[in-house]
């Protein structure tokens, strides 16, 4: 049977598995429009904003594996997946943009709602494609998925010019058996030589230290990297996109490394004497000053895009492979070796790691703490909010301090459960993405922890939760402020907070959820949080939007001191270094 | 220093692009830059040259094979290569113009009435001497090809 280019696309989708295309109509999206009303294989999600669309697509994909996808129109359509492009392409998210273009003959014209996708998006993607020929979009969908899942994975855009998807031209659905790039083949394999010395300067060390991070989630490598431990017994320190590969409640975890990260992560990455890198990029969030970061250390870095290694900071045994495959040959190589790991030196060394977490370490067990303030600290929020969900919900959240005490204070013990942007740090991430991950887990608790800053940056997205029945739950910590913006200021512009508060004219969250047909729920004061956030859970169909007004005081700390820092250089509280 | 970089492409549209694109988006410079299909025309020889430290060539190179088009990358100045490069000069009639550029392969395509076509080629380095040595007054138009390039020896780039 002959098809037009639509329904070539949609079957395309079909046979790569996709259940959910998130997206927004418009003209040059039309024809596809047509065909997605034809078809039962893939349920499509009207988003009330195309940044929406791409973000729950992601979310989506960062806690299935599977891609997601999203379709939006030409021109202002376009434009409006930008953000979600580039969130996706900074955390390495596997994620379809379809965009409807205009005709083929106008390309080139300025006609209506024409813009450059492929030039606009090019430094965001990881490749893209324009349908030039409609025969071609089955074999381009499967290249797409392809370059898109493999490798050091991304977000793939497809252009389709709309007389490409011409309901009156039919053709052959046709695509080869399997995709064959000559100019793209990932390394899957890592050198067995490279293995060899990695194996050997990790059983010589004394003060090792293995630093994950959101690679491993994506390589699906996260046994292999508890087996890995199982042999060393090293302390283990998580990257904010790393949270949960390794379990958070594991006695060798130190917690996240980095700007925010514990006091003894920081502390054992400055000190160690081999790292192990794994599928973690060495992130200007982490190094603080290259070259100051950790003097002694030899660095053992695994990642599949080479890249990544060497970029920052020099890598003395790189390591270029899949995470999983590379972990499986390191844990081979370690068991078959004739050296044996110093456990005497690395037992002093995890109890050097346990004396700086008793020093600095943070308390999780504020919210058992009795205070004279009937202030609500925004950590306690969290961490309510971890003994309410049992530890077990699916968490994505905005940007800033919230971001931050989430990533502190809940203890992710699996991997794809923590789900925020992390590269871009994109406002407007978390609801959509909780739209995302609750339709790939609809009987699991997906919370969305947001701030009021955030949160109005993709709102709209309420009423989209109201048409396909989305009880998610949202904690808006609300210090009435851009809160990271203005500790920043605090800290280094005299408490001059610019732009940075609005509290005269924030919403009423209240009534502006009931208004979208969900629930709200305002807590101010202590003795009241617990409670809501109980009853809030309690309603298991219903989307709760829980406004907690916080202690607009509170900072993040530790915080890692630049300029000119290493990551022993570290804000403990206010106005105190270690 | 200078590196001269070589590229096998997928001649596909937006693939030159791509790497134009990404010489900017990591914040290097393009010095010179040579492209035309070659063989059976499905993919294109680029000849990329740019000023960095050893460092850096590792790191552009890297990130030029990340292109999904790129079929292969490879840093000549790596190792022993050839490097030429092309010009075209239109100038006012010029004994001195005409010497420097027969040093460098030149021949004459045109003569007018008021001015001369020539063509020359060396490598980029004679290349920048001999305009150099161009006084301004006289020369009308110039044309580079920018450099192109092969690994010497047996050693070559293909797929």
């Amino acid at each position: 049977m002959k098809l037009s280019g639509g329904d070539l696309l949609l079957r395309a989708l079909k046979e790569e598995g996709v259940k959910f295309i998130f997206g927004y109509p418009g003209g040059a999206a039309l024809h596809i429009y047509d065909s997605i009303f034809k078809q039962k294989a893939c349920d499509h999600i009207l988003v009330r904003h195309e940044q929406g669309a791409t973000h729950a697509a992601d979310g989506y994909s960062r806690a299935t594996g599977k891609p997601g996808v999203a379709l939006v129109t030409s021109g202002p359509g376009a434009t409006n997946a930008i953000t979600g492009l580039a969130t996706a392409y900074m955390d390495s998210i596997p994620l379809i943009v379809i965009s409807g273009q205009v005709q083929s003959h106008l390309i080139g014209t300025d006609s209506f709602q024409e813009t450059d996708m492929i030039g606009i998006s090019r430094p965001i993607v990881k490749h893209s494609f324009i349908v030039q020929n409609t025969k071609d979009i089955p074999r381009i969908i499967q290249e797409a998925f392809h370059i898109a899942t493999t490798g050091r994975p991304g977000p793939v855009v497809i252009d389709i010019p709309k007389d490409k998807t011409d309901p009156t031209k039919l053709y052959e659905y046709k695509k080869p058996k399997e995709v064959s790039l000559r100019s793209y083949q990932p390394r899957i394999l890592p050198h067995p030589g490279q293995i060899k010395k990695a194996c050997k300067n990790i059983l010589s060390a004394e003060r090792l230290v293995i630093y994950a991070g959101g690679g491993v989630i994506l390589g699906n490598a996260h046994k292999e990297l508890i087996a890995l431990n199982k042999l060393l017994k090293a302390p283990v320190t998580n990257t904010l996109m790393g949270l949960g590969v390794y379990p958070a409640r594991d006695k060798y975890f130190m917690g996240m490394l980095g700007m925010h990260g514990t006091y003894q992560a920081n502390m054992a990455m400055h000190n160690a004497d081999v790292i192990i890198a794994v599928g973690a990029r060495f992130d200007d969030r982490i190094t603080n000053t290259p070259s100051l970061f950790a003097p002694n250390a030899r660095i053992v870095h695994i990642d599949v895009d080479p890249a990544s290694i060497s970029k920052i900071i020099n890598a003395d045994i790189p390591i270029v492979g899949q995470v999983k495959e590379s972990l499986n040959a390191l844990i081979k190589e370690i068991k078959r070796s004739k050296i044996k790991i110093d456990t005497e030196a690395l037992e002093s060394w995890n109890k050097q790691v346990a004396q700086w977490r008793e020093k600095h370490g943070l308390d999780h067990d504020l919210y058992l703490q009795e205070t004279k303030s009937e202030m609500i600290l925004p950590q306690v929020v969290v961490q309510e909010l971890y003994h309410v969900t049992n530890g077990n919900a699916w968490v994505t959240s905005d940007v800033g301090q919230h971001q931050m005490f989430v990533a502190q204070y809940y203890h992710f013990n699996k991997p794809r459960r923590w789900v925020n942007s992390g590269g871009l740090g994109t406002m407007g991430f978390g609801l959509p993405a909780a739209m995302g991950v609750k339709l790939a887990y609809p009987k699991d608790e997906v919370v969305c922890v947001t701030g009021e800053g955030s949160i109005q940056m993709c709102i709209q997205e309420l009423s989209t939760c109201l048409q396909y029945n989305l009880p998610i739950k949202i904690i808006n910590i609300n210090n009435e402020a851009l809160g990271m913006v203005r500790q920043w200021q605090d800290m280094n512009y005299g408490g001059r907070h610019s732009a940075s508060t609005y509290s005269d004219s924030l919403p009423d969250f209240v009534k502006l959820t009931e208004s979208y047909g969900h629930i709200g729920m305002k807590v101010t004061k202590k003795v009241d949080l617990k409670k809501t956030l109980e009853k809030a859970f309690s309603l298991k169909d219903r989307l709760v939007f829980v406004d907690v007004y916080v202690d607009p005081n509170e900072h993040v700390y530790p915080m890692l001191v630049a300029p000119n820092g290493s990551m022993k250089d570290m804000w403990i509280k206010k106005n105190v270094k270690a | 220093m200078k590196r001269i970089i070589s590229i096998l492409i997928e001649n596909k549209p937006g693939a030159l692009a791509r790497v134009v694109g990404l010489f900017h988006q990591r914040g290097y410079n393009i010095e010179t830059l040579n492209v035309g299909p070659v063989f059976d025309g499905s993919y294109s020889r680029m000849t990329v040259t740019t000023r960095d430290s050893e460092n850096d060539v590792e790191q552009i190179t890297k990130q030029i094979n990340k292109i999904i088009d790129v079929i292969k990358v490879s840093d000549l100045t790596d190792g022993e290569h050839h490097e030429y490069e092309f010009i075209l000069v239109k100038f006012k009639h010029n004994e001195k113009i005409q010497k420097i550029l027969k040093k460098l392969n030149g021949k004459i395509h045109e003569k007018y009435k008021h001015a001369i076509v020539m063509s020359a080629w060396g490598t980029s380095s004679d290349i920048e001497i001999a305009i150099k040595g161009i006084r301004k007054a006289n020369l009308l138009e110039i044309v580079r090809s920018g450099s192109i390039g092969l690994h010497d020896g047996e050693k070559v780039l293909k797929i």
